[in-house]
């Protein structure tokens, strides 16, 4: 994962009419030149650099940061502005919380200073927090005013929170998402951050639950949402049958809780044998020769488990080890696994998994940009499941991880994955 | 820190440990793309809140982590990167290295690159002018690039500045032969073993625009003497580039008039593209000023040129010789933006409507989507 900064930056640009910015040397403005290439971005980037050069080093930033705030205020007349820390800006210890305030007073957006420290947090972790810290500035706010929303939605809804620029796969399981909840009549109240306005946050509370698709962005937020306003949440990544499964169900018992009738057996019977080819794909005799074949998996936690899950339970294939670099999701990664794979590998250090993966020799690996290059070095075929990616993993063609037509894609992947080395073998 | 990936290419036998945080290494990372997984020779020391706070030994961090390179990889050299941190923290790099340089044989450079004093290229500066210091001195014979030690040359020594693609380089060193001149050495070398000998009295000239410190140091350090050419960049420019240096040296040159027009003739097809088109350089690499005026050379006009850092002096040459190409083209001289406001350059762009914007890779696609071409 990356530096925290990148993480606030992915929040607050994925909101609309937010701006952002850093307080950073020259050159740290990389994340623009990051999402106008890997997402092809249409806009412009909102982030600007309040530029930390020998001038600041001798006499802090002074006015320089305020001017730079009112001035985006001017010229961009954003809601919110996040003044956003970076290493830099952490060893110089100025008092970025004051020239907020004094920005603040001036200038008719929100301004807030994203409450990350570079040495203790990665990017994810920063994203997580961000999120929530702006979440609670508006509720408080709309608190503050009462425009808060008391009350919920006629039919059953949802927020979904942490579909955020740069995910993996992320637009496409937006749109995959929002189909599963149109076909049990689930309403969607708001997605956070992306394409949303923080004008908009004073009706999160209108939805009945909440649900985080990616635990890395969001648990905060939904923890928050639970302890002040008891509302119910869902942190159950829908990838892969049995997920999809224990997702819905979950689902269900949530809203009949809330006095709400359903039953949505049925249609976890119909999507699973026919929209999904995934479970007829498990028997065919194509799997079957799958059965036993040894794989490693790596990535971020959610993607990691769920791969991992959808091999072993779903597929038969030996996972040898599974892995993650979220070292401060550990325990929970740990439980998710345990009993799906030989070994639970927790690390940053891509040297070291590169080693496991020449030790291990499997059949395939799932992995990252990095364990896809180790594995062309390895001459071992490796689909990538997670993030760090490259631009071909903004594919421009429909390849969601989540739902039913998630589960196909997922499929496909692992089953070229396979042929592709025995193919290499025969030949 | 960017120039590291050009440069450990450039050095066959270096190695470059940047010292920094997570941030320049994720921007190496990414910058780099694909090359960080051929085993490169570069590598990240990254500073934790322990480093930082002082709590642990600068010292023997860094003896820990050159001893393992050196284990590994035993180059001829490594350089530390300085980056913003060790800058901010004030750690005192050039005072450790020399003592580590003795402690364990390996020579050690240090050359800072951070983001608060210098733009992308500059970083290949600060790593020039450090090597610059490191060059040894000129004994009775130099290593001949021509690869003719006996041949005569009726100079004095010529040392040429800058890192370039090898076929690039033998290219120069070529067409300067023609002249009867030699190229006695270049800065960087293939291999750090094997830097240039300098000595006080020798010339020496740049061939990218963006070495005024190490031209600095070349001149103030080891008493050289600088011929300010324009840049080798262009026909035009390559040509006004080889005619100065044969005038400091008192060479009639033959045959460049030649030359030049032979490949304005080889050209032809690209230049009725251009012919008239306009231009708008954002600015970011220092190489704008020298493009520029290629590109008014060839018929097209230039709005503005945005550059990062301008130092009149070390493109005196190249700013004289923009001057005469707008002259004789009959164009006004564009203005010159140091340090541009992205956000203002983004109105005029709106404004003049041009039909290239040369910009970097976070304005290129919004350009795109705007309906205006970008390179
Ligand atoms: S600007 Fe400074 S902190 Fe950022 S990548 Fe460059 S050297 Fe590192």
């Amino acid at each position: 994962a990356g530096p925290a900064h990148i993480g606030t930056l992915r929040i607050a640009s994925s909101f609309k009419n937010v701006h952002a910015i850093m307080h950073a040397p020259l050159g740290d403005d990389y994340f623009n030149v990051m999402k106008s290439m890997l997402e092809r971005e249409r806009g412009f980037t909102p982030v600007t650099a309040s530029i930390v050069d020998r001038h600041v080093l001798a006499r802090g930033s002074q006015e320089k940061v305020v001017n730079n705030i009112t001035r985006k205020d001017i010229e961009e007349q954003p809601d919110l502005i996040v003044l956003t820390p970076t290493c830099t800006s952490s060893i110089l210890q100025e008092d970025l919380q004051n020239f907020v305030n004094r920005a603040s007073l001036e200038s008719k957006a929100d301004v807030i200073l994203a409450d990350v420290n570079h040495y203790r947090v990665n990017e994810l972790q920063a994203a997580d927090r961000t999120l929530e810290q702006i979440i609670t500035f508006y509720i408080d706010k709309a608190k503050k005013y009462g425009t808060i929303s008391n009350n919920k939605t006629k039919n059953p809804s949802v927020n979904i929170i942490g579909s955020s620029c740069l995910g993996f796969h992320n637009q496409h399981d937006m749109s995959e998402l929002k189909r599963l909840f149109a076909d049990l009549g689930i309403e969607i109240n708001l997605i956070i951050p992306e394409g949303s306005s923080v004008n908009q946050l004073k009706n999160l509370t209108q939805a009945w639950f909440n649900f985080v698709p990616y635990r890395e962005t969001g648990l905060m937020t939904a923890n928050y949402l639970k302890k002040e306003f008891n509302m119910p949440y869902i942190d159950i990544s829908p990838i892969g049958i049995i997920e999809i499964t224990a997702f819905i169900r979950k689902l269900e018992k949530i809203l009949l809780d809330q006095g709400h009738e359903c039953s949505f057996e049925d249609y976890i019977t119909l999507q699973t044998k026919f929209v999904s080819q995934s479970s007829w794909f498990s028997r065919s005799i194509d799997c079957q020769n799958l059965t036993g074949k040894k794989a490693v998996v790596f990535g971020d936690a959610t993607h990691a488990a769920a791969i991992t899950k959808i091999l072993s339970k779903e597929m038969g294939i030996h996972v040898a080890w599974a892995g993650t670099y979220c070292k401060y999701d550990e325990q929970w990664f740990k439980e998710e696994v345990k009993d799906l794979c030989d070994n639970v590998v927790i690390t940053e250090d891509n040297a070291l998994i590169a080693d496991l993966i020449a030790k291990t020799e499997p059949a395939a690996i799932f992995g990252t940009q990095m364990e896809r290059h180790i594995g062309k070095r390895l001459n071992i075929p490796c689909g990538v499941i997670s993030s760090p990616v490259h631009i071909q993993n903004f594919p421009l063609s429909y390849k969601p991880f989540m739902g039913y037509e998630g589960t196909n894609q997922i499929a496909d992947l692992v089953y070229n994955s396979f042929t592709l080395g025995m193919e290499d073998h025969l030949i | 820190i960017s120039c590291v990936s050009w440069l450990y290419q450039k050095i066959e036998d270096s190695f470059f440990l940047v010292i920094g945080t997570k941030t320049c290494g994720y921007f190496l990372q990414n910058a780099m793309g694909v090359m960080i997984f051929s085993e490169p020779r570069y590598a990240m020391a990254e500073l934790e809140e322990g480093d930082i706070s002082a709590k642990l030994n600068d010292y023997e961090e860094l003896k820990r982590l050159c001893l393992q390179i050196k284990k590994d990889r035993n180059p001829s050299v490594i350089f530390w990167i300085g980056t913003c941190t060790t800058e901010i923290i004030k750690m005192d790099l050039e005072g450790i290295a020399p003592k580590l340089e003795a402690e364990i044989k390996i020579t050690i450079v240090v050359a800072r690159a951070n983001g608060l004093d210098y733009a992308f290229t500059q970083g290949e500066d600060t790593v020039l002018a450090a090597m610059a210091q490191r060059c040894p001195e000129y004994k009775e014979k130099a290593i001949s690039l021509s690869g003719d030690p006996k041949e005569e040359t009726k100079h004095p020594p010529l040392i040429l500045f800058g890192s370039l693609p090898d076929p690039v380089a033998n290219q120069l060193i070529f067409e300067l032969k023609k002249q009867g001149i030699k190229v006695s050495g270049w800065l960087p070398s293939k291999r750090y073993t094997e830097l240039p000998a300098i000595s006080e009295g020798n010339y020496v000239c740049g061939v990218n625009p963006f070495l005024s410190r190490t031209a600095t140091t070349l001149m103030r350090r080891r008493r050289t003497k600088l011929i300010g050419a324009p840049f080798p960049i262009g026909p035009d420019g390559t040509r006004a580039w080889i005619e100065k240096i044969c005038s400091v040296f008192g060479i009639q040159p033959v045959g460049l008039e030649e030359r030049e027009k032979q490949i304005w003739e080889s050209l032809e097809g690209y230049l009725k593209l251009i012919a008239n088109k306009s231009v708008f350089f954002m600015g970011d690499n220092l190489l704008e000023i020298s493009l520029a005026r290629f590109l008014i050379r060839c018929g097209m006009v230039v709005h503005e040129i945005g550059i990062p850092y301008m130092d009149k002096r070390y493109q005196g040459g190249e700013l004289l010789l923009l001057e005469k190409t707008c002259q004789e083209m009959g164009v006004s001289i564009p203005s010159i933006v140091e340090k541009p406001d992205n956000y203002k350059q983004l109105e005029r762009i709106r404004t003049l409507q041009p039909d290239l914007v040369i910009t970097g890779m976070a304005h290129a696609n919004p350009l795109e989507a705007r309906g205006i071409n970008t390179k």
